[in-house]
């Protein structure tokens, strides 16, 4: 059996997010650290973040709830196989493998309820096959196979999805695929007249800006899962990145994709940077979610690396006052490369997760900052918030830009604090997944989910979600309040998108992950009858196709679903997502 | 626990397929104990009372602000900014000019609210209710639900309206018990009261223009204010959902205006939730008494004076016993909507624009409304003398001239007792009191009435005021046995037809939840089941051996309103072509030739309140609303009432006697 891909496999938690040497942990002394070498957080110990678990949650760190330490293969379903699919799968040398471990690590995405079965060492419907294409070629045969004796198949790429994407179908009867595209990961070539590069599609984020960095570009996409993502996957669930005020979304920054579908491959004929050729083919794909076939290869914009880079943040007296200063930023059309705001809440768990400060004299200048903003501008500590910026550009343009976004944020109360608090706001950003384990080690449960409205809107929503959020747990019989956050995280001419952070402690319950997804669909509700969007990037999955109608109509769903129909009359590709 | 039994009943209020609705868990449900908050202003200074210290609970996401600062707020509003500029291209005047006549619309209704006035109608109507009341008893419990709700969600506080003393007994009480001083939505005609209206505006109370039907821009001002103060938390805003006092003492048909623009913000995502909460404030006399049966009468309202004010002194020397003031449970109007109304019909259109709310959203807030005053209704305290003026009137009908024996009067009190309780009524009857002196006293209580075999309308209606307190106890199982009565067999589907037809009949008269006929009917029939009086098999309607006198007195208490409705019908038959102007003076001077000649189709015209013109009017509008009367506009501008549809008409005429 062919070993996949050691780089990946070999060193992620196969029940758990990220990287196997990198996690939270609690050491002798009861103080929390963070394990590996990994991020600027490495190795570290964060003092605050004991108490904070403590006084959010009501946790204690008596009451462990440690996951399965490894997988038990025999609770794993052997594969149903359909050996006239296997036979002429081993004559064309494409690497493949039934082994327990390869199917069980691709059967699934990051939501809440997959993770916490994991640990628990509970094992639902897996792929009953991985095979790993090296090229565009070999998927095309792997599809014409797959077509030829009917066989199930569900694209993976970085397994990063929080939709239920990658959960295989239990009513799915079928031998099921799962079609990795890892050992995809070439750059075919890089147009530097055109600034664009041909990639294949199973690159992961930060293998693709490593190695452009290295010609002096980047794609400048960077969602937060860029270290495991891959560009099918953002392809396939109209993925958006942290700085797409300067380098757009994924829609913005695609030339030309190719698709191996059952009815054949899709692609354009030529590279124009627009054209008016009927509706865009291209949206028939992006956000298709593997429901219609396996993009193989993309032609990317680049950009040349940026000079200097500049983080930023910026304190208001209270949210409010923070997405009126958003709202004008956005009109003003001057925002960063990134510009987020974290509510309270957030703000109060950014500041738990401040690492142990090395000099006296840095602790000392904490203080005075402190006292700077909370006694003498009379912020109420429990009320302010903070803005996290980023700017990116030539080193001139990014302070000229830095002045004017400052200026802006001075009329609505907000103080300059600095490019720290700034930087380790997005640092928040990687290792919050990291979190989430730790939490489920001692009964905290958790999710963030998100979503996008117009600009009229931000603050009913925000508010109205987290009260639901809160209501709809006490019903639940949830003991514990729970931690009800949000932030803004993009801008846009006419709106924003806003990411809502939710975990509660679970001690009492019988069934926590079904009180979670109640909650989780009472705040969906919410967040759709007071205007915001089912999906601003994470895509609809199975988690939300439920909604799916009321969000396009009926009309739409019809046309989603002929199209569908064309082009996979049969189902090969079965993951029965998004219709 | 509580609040769970009042959403399930809300939701299955909605479920016209169920069998036995479950609103009689109210009939079971503990009503809070009552305190009387008079004995201690007969304790202590009044004074002292009036300057001490004030410092209730406020709403947790109030952001305060000044008078000043929230008609700022209003004007600056981009509700109000789009409608100024489309008033001001429709009228070809400047936005400036629009904006100074808003200005000025805003000044005109806007409440000062200020404690030091407070202070003083607290030190003031101290001394007058002690005069005038034994006692006012609250549910402290209530108030505290209150002050909870206020500080979770903007609070709507919504009492029944008997008396001009309703809101100033409001602010009253809610200053007495250290609670947020509510901001009261009040009739313009306040306004001619010159130094009292001005008193009025500094304890709250903002003026509405009686109408302003085609006026977008006192709508737009008006709507805008009351939401901000609301959204914002600046205070519970108070109005009447009956939108008049009710001169009969019935609860009148919900308005629905406010209860609408009070809903919007949550409709619209505004808020998370708002709370509205009933207030049933019950009189054992109140000070209108006599006006109201006067003005039933036709004899024209006293206009609202500072004058007429002082004249009013002389009853400041009577005993007007005691009011009950009970606090319901909050209703949160996120459950209300929830799975009702789909509040994503508001995504597509910028929320500052002025829409018509669609069917969907009038339909919830009048069945909202109707629940509401259903909820005032369950919890309005019903003092002996209610069951007394039933006996009375019932006799009076009857003829029984030679007035009726003491102790004939008690144990029909007595029995009318056991069944209003068995009906779930809220009575304060004192069962440690012997019957007989809790009848006597309450005769004393009410001499001016009592001799009442005289057949004063005056004093007939002041009495039928009284009896009607309590005919929302008895409305429904009264409907059944009505029906039963006229039904041509005991089959359960014709009764249920025949009840059908009468309930929608009264849907004018009282108050009867849209759409509801069918829970309406499975009550009455629980109810009259429950008591012993009727047995319900499959097919057919039985009337038990005991269940005689029950259905006779449920009968009589809707004869009264028949025998109204069809001497109405009778009179325009008679009629051709009459304005709507005219209709009241004529009727009137039709019903009394016939109480005097005592004759009407063959049968005697027995009820003397049929004169009460919110009769009169009532029975017009159903008849209007079935289609058995036209309103059509002449070429003079008057709407002439045409009998269109004779068959309906001659129906209600003939099928009851």
């Amino acid at each position: 059996t062919f070993k996949s891909n050691p780089k990946k496999q070999e060193i992620m938690k196969w029940n758990g997010w990220g990287y196997s040497d990198s996690k939270f942990l609690y050491n002798k002394k009861g103080q929390a650290e963070f394990t590996g070498k990994r991020y600027r957080l490495s190795g570290m110990i964060i003092p605050g973040l004991r108490e904070w678990m403590e006084s959010t949650f009501s946790a204690n760190l008596q009451h462990k709830t440690p996951a399965a330490p490894i997988l038990n293969s025999s609770a794993v379903q052997p594969p149903t196989l359909n050996e006239a699919f296997l036979k002429e799968l081993k004559s064309t040398g494409i690497p493949f493998s039934h082994d327990a471990e390869d199917r069980v690590f691709r059967s699934h995405g990051h939501c809440l309820h997959e993770i916490f079965a994991l640990r628990e060492g509970k094992i639902g419907r897996v792929p009953d096959l991985v095979v790993w294409p090296n090229c565009h070629n070999d998927v095309v045969k792997i599809v014409e196979l797959a077509c030829k004796h009917n066989v199930c198949l569900i694209p993976y790429g970085g397994g990063t999805s929080v939709s239920s994407a990658l959960e295989c179908p239990p009513e799915e009867t079928r031998s099921i695929v799962s079609l990795d595209t890892s050992q995809m990961n070439r750059i075919l070539w890089i147009d530097e007249k055109n600034l664009t590069a041909h990639v294949e599609a199973g690159i992961v984020g930060q293998d693709l800006e490593r190695l452009l960095n290295e010609s002096g570009y980047c794609t400048g996409h960077e969602p937060d899962s860029m270290e495991f993502s891959s560009l099918g996957g953002w392809v396939a669930t109209r993925a958006s990145g942290m700085k797409k005020n300067i380098y757009g979304n994924i829609e913005d920054l695609v030339v030309h994709i190719k698709m191996v579908t059952p009815r054949g491959v899709i692609e354009k004929s030529c590279q124009g940077p627009r054209m008016s050729t009927g509706p865009d083919v291209h949206h028939f794909i992006m956000g298709s979610e593997g429901t219609l076939g396996v993009v193989t290869e993309v032609t990317m914009k680049i950009r040349p690396m940026p000079e200097y880079q500049k983080y930023g943040s910026v304190v208001f007296p209270n949210f409010e006052m923070g997405v009126a200063c958003l709202r004008e930023v956005a009109r003003q059309r001057c925002a960063p490369a990134s510009i987020r705001l974290m509510d309270n809440e957030q703000f109060k768990f950014g500041h738990a997760l401040k690492p142990q400060v090395s000099s006296i004299f840095t602790s000392f200048l904490d203080g005075l900052k402190k006292f700077y903003i909370t006694k003498f501008k009379g912020f109420d500590p429990n009320r302010l918030c903070v803005a996290t910026l980023l700017f990116e550009g030539d080193r001139e343009k990014v302070l000229q830009h830095e002045k004017q976004v400052y200026d802006i944020a001075a009329k609505f109360g907000g103080l300059a604090a600095g490019e720290d608090n700034g930087q380790r706001g997005y640092m928040l950003t990687f290792v919050i997944a990291y979190l989430r384990d730790l939490g489920m080690d001692y009964y905290v449960i958790g999710e963030s989910f998100e979503t996008s409205m117009p600009w009229d809107r931000v603050l009913d929503i925000c508010r109205n979600v987290k009260a639901r959020i809160v209501r709809e747990c006490k019903d639940k019989g949830v003991q514990f309040p729970p931690l009800s956050t949000c932030r803004v995280t993009q801008t846009y001419d006419a709106g924003a998108c806003v990411y809502f952070y939710f975990a509660f402690n679970y001690r009492g319950l019988s069934d926590p992950v079904h009180v979670y997804e109640q909650v989780e669909h009472a705040a969906r509700e919410e967040i759709l009858a007071n205007g915001g969007s089912l999906s601003h990037h994470h895509g609809v999955g199975k988690l939300r196709k439920e909604w799916m109608r009321e969000s396009i109509s009926s009309v739409g769903m019809g046309m989603l679903k002929s199209v569908k129909d064309y082009v996979d009359p049969n189902n090969i590709f079965g993951n029965r997502n998004l219709l | 626990m509580h609040i769970k039994v009042k959403l399930a009943y809300f939701e299955n209020e909605n479920d016209n397929s169920s069998f036995f609705p479950h609103s009689w868990l109210n009939y079971k449900k503990k009503r809070d104990d009552f305190e009387d908050m008079l004995e201690e202003r007969r304790n202590s200074s009044d004074l002292r009372y009036a300057l001490k210290c004030y410092t209730p609970v406020l709403y947790k996401g109030l952001t305060p602000c000044k008078v000043s600062e929230l008609k700022q707020m209003v004007l600056q509003s981009d509700q109000l900014g789009y409608v100024i500029t489309q008033v001001s291209k429709e009228k070809g005047v400047t936005s400036d000019e629009v904006t100074g006549e808003a200005a000025a619309i805003l000044e005109e209704m806007a409440q000062r609210l200020q404690l030091s006035t407070v202070r003083f109608f607290a030190f003031t109507l101290s001394k007058v209710f002690k005069t005038l009341f034994r006692s006012i008893c609250i549910n402290e419990e209530g108030l505290q639900r209150l002050q909870q709700a206020i500080h979770n969600h903007p609070v709507v506080l919504l009492p029944s309206h008997r008396s001009y003393m309703d809101f100033l007994l409001m602010s009253y009480i809610l200053y007495t018990y250290d609670l947020a001083l509510p901001v009261i939505a009040a009739g313009m005609d306040f306004m001619g009261m010159k130094v009292v209206g001005e008193m009025l505006r500094m304890s709250g109370a903002f003026f509405i223009r009686r109408s302003f039907g085609g006026d977008k821009l006192y709508w737009a001002v008006f709507s805008e204010y009351v939401k901000i103060m609301l959204k914002n938390g600046y205070a519970p805003v108070e109005f009447f959902l009956e939108g008049t006092r009710s001169r009969t003492a019935k609860s009148l048909t919900p308005k629905l205006g406010l209860l609408n623009i009070v809903m919007d913000p949550f409709l619209k995502g505004e808020v998370f939730d708002i709370s509205l909460v009933p207030v049933s404030i019950s009189y054992e006399r109140t000070l209108e008494e006599a006006l109201y049966a006067r003005e039933l009468l036709g004899v024209p309202k006293p206009k609202e004076s500072t004058s007429g004010l002082f004249k009013a002194r002389k009853i400041l020397s009577e005993d007007y016993g005691s009011i009950h003031v009970y606090f319901g449970q909050p209703v949160s109007v996120r459950s209300l909507a929830e799975s009702r109304v789909n509040r994503s019909q508001f995504n597509l259109i910028p929320r500052h624009i002025p829409t018509r709310p669609s069917e969907e959203i009038l339909s919830f807030v009048n069945d909202s409304a109707y629940r509401l005053v259903r909820a005032q209704e369950e919890n309005m305290v019903l003092k002996p003398w209610v069951l007394l003026a039933f006996v009375l009137l019932q006799k009076q009908a009857a003829e029984e001239k030679q007035g009726t024996a003491l102790d004939e009067l008690t144990e029909q009190a007595v029995w009318l007792r056991d069944l209003s309780r068995q009906y779930g009524a809220f009575l304060h009857w004192p069962d440690h009191i012997p019957p007989s002196e809790v009848v006597s006293s309450s005769l004393s209580l009410h001499r001016g009435l009592v001799r009442i075999s005289e057949g004063r309308a005056v004093v007939i209606l002041s009495c039928a005021s009284y009896r009607n307190q309590a005919l929302n106890v008895f409305i429904r199982p009264a409907l059944l046995a009505s029906a039963i009565h006229t039904a041509a067999s005991n089959r359960k589907q014709e009764i249920y037809n025949s009840f059908s037809f009468l309930r929608n009949m009264f849907s004018n008269e009282f108050i009867l939840c849209p759409g509801a006929t069918v829970q309406d009917f499975e009550e009455a029939c629980y109810l009259l089941v429950k008591t012993g009086t009727l047995q319900i098999n499959q097919q057919e309607v039985l009337i038990t051996e005991r269940g005689h006198r029950t259905l006779a007195f449920l009968t009589s208490v809707l004869d009264p309103f028949l025998q109204g409705y069809q001497v109405v019908c009778r009179f325009l038959c008679e009629q051709d072509g009459l304005t709507e102007k005219q209709f009241i003076p004529a009727v009137r001077k039709f019903i009394i030739k016939h109480l005097l000649t005592g004759s009407l189709l063959k049968c005697r015209l027995r009820y003397t309140e049929v004169l009460s013109s919110d009769l009169q009017k009532n029975a017009l509008a159903a008849l209007i609303r079935l289609g058995a009367v036209q309103k059509i506009k002449g070429y003079v501008g008057f709407t002439h009432l045409h009998v269109h549809n004779k068959v309906e008409t001659t129906k209600l005429l003939f099928i009851y006697f």
